[in-house]
């Protein structure tokens, strides 16, 4: 997003920003304006919602666990000396 | 079994320590075959890329020269495993190469509707991990590795970067493509299943077909 700019910042710059702002990697100036213009944006504000949120159910329940018996399946084709 | 330091642990798998062995597989088989897993889309196809990553490495290990993480070697290998049967799949894939579109002006949805506010029993249906599953499916591969060991497995930009070949700032940017359409996914779940109505919070003023831009 172009600093110094004077006016609003448009959504669509807001739209690039938002994994950055989400992921805490923009600078304290930028998330300010982040959140002024979501502060008088109900779209944007519903688009950073929702997006954390998506992150936030893949972060939880996206992860599958192994197959059951597929640990031992795996120690079973590896050549290791069985340790006591 | 006490947990070993990286380099500790380096050193007992080159002495052949079999305790050391199965550490490695307990700390890395999950993101080994989440990544596989997500990139075949195949549950049977991912254990055998685990397994073929794990025995490749065991086979490779004295060849380890410790310049990356072993975290990286180890999942540099099964990505490689994994894309390798991929392209041999007739399905025509996305080349890892292909230029991504940097122009950042994705057009916005029409509808923006809020369902970040559902209560757990909807959000948290029985249906969910499929849900989050078909939507990553529907990912390019280009975003989709991306986005497993970001935020599925929780890597950092670097080391997926490192993994994966890529700038970080092209995980970063591919990172966020993924996220938008995974959020498009899931407004389209939780909307079509008539989860988001009148309750979809007080924002949730999108739905007269207006563009947010």
């Amino acid at each position: 997003m172009p600093m110094g700019r004077m006016g609003p910042v448009p959504c669509d710059e807001i739209l690039a920003a938002l994994s950055e702002y989400l992921d805490g990697e923009l600078d304290e100036q930028l998330c300010a304006e982040i959140e002024r213009h979501m502060a008088a944006c109900g779209n944007c504000r519903i688009m950073v919602d929702t997006l954390r949120k998506t992150i936030l159910l893949y972060r939880t329940y996206g992860h599958e666990e192994l197959p059951e018996g597929a640990r031992e399946r795996l120690y079973a084709i590896l050549p290791l000396k069985r340790a006591a | 079994m006490p947990e070993h330091s990286e380099s500790e642990l380096v050193a007992a798998l080159k002495a052949g320590d079999p305790h050391a062995f199965t550490e490695l597989v307990e700390r890395h088989s999950g993101t080994v075959y989440n990544l596989a897993l997500r990139l075949l889309n195949n549950p049977q196809e991912a254990e055998e890329v685990l397994q073929e990553t794990f025995l490749s490495a065991f086979r490779a290990l004295d060849r380890f020269e410790g310049r990356s993480k072993l975290s990286t070697w180890l999942y540099r290998i099964a990505y490689n495993t994994a894309l390798m049967r991929l392209r041999k799949h007739s399905v025509p894939l996305t080349s890892i190469d292909e230029p991504l579109a940097t122009d950042e002006g994705q057009a916005l949805p029409r509808q923006l509707v809020d369902w970040s506010t559902l209560p757990d029993e909807i959000l948290l249906g029985s249906e969910l991990r499929n849900v989050l599953a078909e939507g990553v499916a529907a990912l390019p591969e280009t975003l989709r590795s991306v986005f497993v060991l970001r935020d599925i497995e929780g890597l950092s930009t670097a080391e997926t970067a490192a993994i994966l070949d890529l700038t970080e700032t092209n995980v970063k940017v591919r990172l966020h493509r993924a996220r938008l359409a995974l959020r498009e996914h899931l407004t389209a779940y939780f909307t079509s299943a008539g989860a988001v109505g009148r309750r979809g919070g007080e924002d949730a003023h999108g739905e007269d077909g207006s563009r947010a831009v």
